[in-house]
């Protein structure tokens, strides 16, 4: 056999459809995309910079501890949270991890639904930023109850104080919507990671990781048995979590729009909330996505049609939310209510006026500059609307929180917001969480899908014969 | 014929096409206790081994159906009869407040279902399988394709079957110790 040193390399190069050779770049072959993923694992040496930007993750992580230590010790006096605002930066931050989240489960489930191509070498590490947002998120409410030790009385179970939960409380709601996705989130990971793990588990050189792989691989063989099941069990998870990621951020604006609070009792909150995850969350995908295919030249698979196209609906997802702000300032003045129209103008023109044309500003006028495909199509430019809109939608929850607490019906229980060093400390905290989970991830799990990215090869699809 | 110890004979490819092309002759030659080994889904696969329908849809539909039932019912056992609370005069059986929760526990188990139904249906975790013995076949996760021919399948003869999978022009074909 004339390949029989090495088939991959000898495979003609048989011309592909152009639709296909901009997600993979030219010359790759199942070898080529196995080798070149596997060995950021398990051969390259770990590039120096891996342990610089780990060890400033890391050093975060334990100033979010120092934080949550002394948080529990006084208790969450040392947040700024107080009355009227009882809702502080805990919540803002919950909503603006959880809504990162959305993004990887868009990618990864929406997207397979609707055969966009170019999911599939994004998908893995979307994913698996989905589950450290929702780890970065729960941190928040659960420490918010104040006694986070007897968090578990949120969920319903037989207990020596008779008491069950309230189920007609959003908060509740919340419960049920978050673990769940939390869950979902991880099984769908984990399940699109078996085959991969197989290909570490035979490729590995040393024992112990053969072992530690091939405990996680379970034994998969590539069956292709197994593969019809798989590919059932697959299709129908990204079934299963199309409708669960929209339900989770309808239920996180039900935490808001069921309440009475001028600014909040609106039925516009779950679309526009929606629409903004996805909008933050695919920021969240490019601010990740840019630096790790240039630190491990990753460039022939994260191609720049993906940049482009997570640009594009960035655009869209943004529209909608400015749309919503229209909205909501539209809908203030046509209710003719004096306290929603108060809420608006306060909004504007109130001691958080900064906050609030800053969110204009950031996500309503800057992501109109991603219409020009020159901008659209510059990496360093993509890469700074990333943290703009990460910082917009930020801003976007600090409004909707602060701005409609801190003045609602009675003058006399006005009050203003701010938070403190414990509220920012924490917040840099789940920062360093969230990276400190991405820096290993990328080090010990292959950052991209190896066996979607084979599928998209040229050659990969073997026609049916039907008779 | 057989010889004890041996699991079957297993045929090796390196494209795609030519794994499905053997697959669909050894079927059709009457071989029925045969898999073949991909690194990645091979659609073609499955129809050329015409394997089944998978019933992991099933599975599914019932775990939907029971975390449903399960979630609802928690919810009016909990709020009309094990504890009733008048809040803001809202009626005990509150149904459509009692929605979002009872959505999320039908997706929960329908999504359990769906992961557990397929390790379950294909006999995973599983520490040791023959296919294993095959020193090459490290590389099924890689860029090659096999197919297994099992020595418990009737038309099975260690001669005729090993001569009939050369015929497919693998690269190579290796028994299968068990």
């Amino acid at each position: 056999m004339a390949d029989a040193a090495d088939p991959g390399l000898a495979r003609d190069a048989t011309p592909a459809p152009p639709r296909r050779e901009e997600l993979v770049g030219p010359g790759h072959d199942f070898a080529s995309v196995t080798e070149k993923i596997s060995s950021i694992v398990l051969q390259r040496r770990t590039p120096w910079g891996w342990f610089v930007g780990f060890a400033i993750a890391f050093a975060l992580l334990q100033g979010m501890l120092l934080a949550v230590g002394y948080l529990l010790f006084v208790g969450i006096g040392v947040w700024g949270v107080t009355i009227p605002i009882g809702w502080g930066m805990d919540i803002i931050n919950f909503v603006w991890w959880i809504g990162i989240g959305h993004a990887g489960t868009l990618i990864s489930a929406i997207l397979l639904l609707l055969r966009q191509g170019w999911r599939t070498s994004i998908n893995r590490f979307a994913e698996a930023m989905t589950l450290f947002a929702v780890a970065c998120a729960a941190f928040y409410p659960v420490f918010h109850t104040g006694r986070p030790w007897l968090a578990y009385w949120l969920f319903p179970y037989p207990n020596t104080m008779g008491l069950w939960p309230n189920f007609r409380s959003p908060l509740i709601w919340d419960v049920f919507a978050v673990s769940t996705y939390g869950t979902v989130s991880l099984l769908f990971w984990f399940v699109g990671l078996v085959p991969d793990l197989a290909t570490l588990r035979d490729r590995a050189r040393s024992k112990p990781w053969k072992i530690l792989y091939g405990i996680l691989a379970m034994g998969w063989r590539g069956s292709a048995r197994h593969w019809h099941n798989y590919d059932t069990a697959y299709l129908l998870l990204a079934g299963l979590a199309t409708p669960l990621v929209v339900s989770v951020h309808t239920v996180v604006s039900f935490d808001f729009a069921i309440g009475i609070i001028p600014g909040w009792h609106a039925t516009i909150f779950p679309p526009y909330f929606v629409a903004g995850a996805i909008y933050a969350g695919f920021a969240m995908v490019l601010t990740i996505a840019i630096p790790l295919r240039k630190f491990y030249a990753l460039e022939d698979f994260i191609t720049m049609r993906h940049l482009e196209n997570m640009a594009k609906v960035m655009l869209a997802t943004g529209l909608i939310v400015a749309y919503g702000y229209m909205m909501e300032a539209f809908m203030a003045w046509y209710s003719a209510d004096t306290y929603e129209r108060f809420a608006i103008w306060n909004r504007m023109t109130g001691p958080y006026w900064k906050m609030y044309w800053a969110l204009i500003l950031c996500n309503v006028v800057a992501p109109n500059t991603l219409w020009v495909k020159n901008l659209r199509t510059s990496v360093p430019y993509l890469f700074f609307m990333s943290l703009v809109v990460s910082v917009g939608m930020w801003l976007e929850r600090f409004v909707i929180i602060v701005t409609s607490l801190h003045r609602d019906f009675l003058p006399s229980s006005w009050g203003i917001y701010r938070g403190t060093f414990f509220d920012w400390s924490a917040f840099i905290g789940t920062l360093g969480l969230f990276s400190t989970l991405l820096f290993l991830f990328v080090r010990f799990l292959p950052a991209i899908s190896i066996f979607e990215m084979r599928t998209i090869l040229p050659g990969a699809e073997v026609e049916e014969e039907h008779p | 014929m057989t010889r004890p110890g041996l699991y079957g004979l297993m045929a090796e490819f390196s494209e795609p096409a030519a794994v499905v092309a053997a697959a669909r002759k050894v079927h059709e030659a009457g071989y029925r206790k045969v898999d073949a080994f991909s690194p990645y889904p091979v659609e073609a696969l499955t129809e050329a081994l015409a394997l089944p329908r998978s019933r992991l849809p099933l599975f599914v539909l019932l775990g939907g159906i029971a975390g449903l039932a399960a979630g609802y019912g928690l919810e009016y056992w909990a709020s009309v009869i094990e504890y009733p609370m008048n809040i803001g005069g809202k009626p005990f059986h509150s149904w459509p407040a009692f929605v979002p929760p009872a959505f999320e526990t039908t997706i929960l188990f329908a999504a359990l279902a769906a992961v557990l139904g397929m390790l379950a249906l294909n006999g995973l975790p599983e520490p040791y399988h023959p296919v294993f013995n095959v020193p090459t076949f490290a590389l099924a996760t890689k860029d090659r394709f096999f197919l297994c021919v099992e020595a418990t399948d009737p038309h099975f003869d260690l001669d005729r079957t090993w001569s009939f999978l050369l015929s497919l022009e693998p690269r190579v074909v290796s028994e299968v110790e068990q």
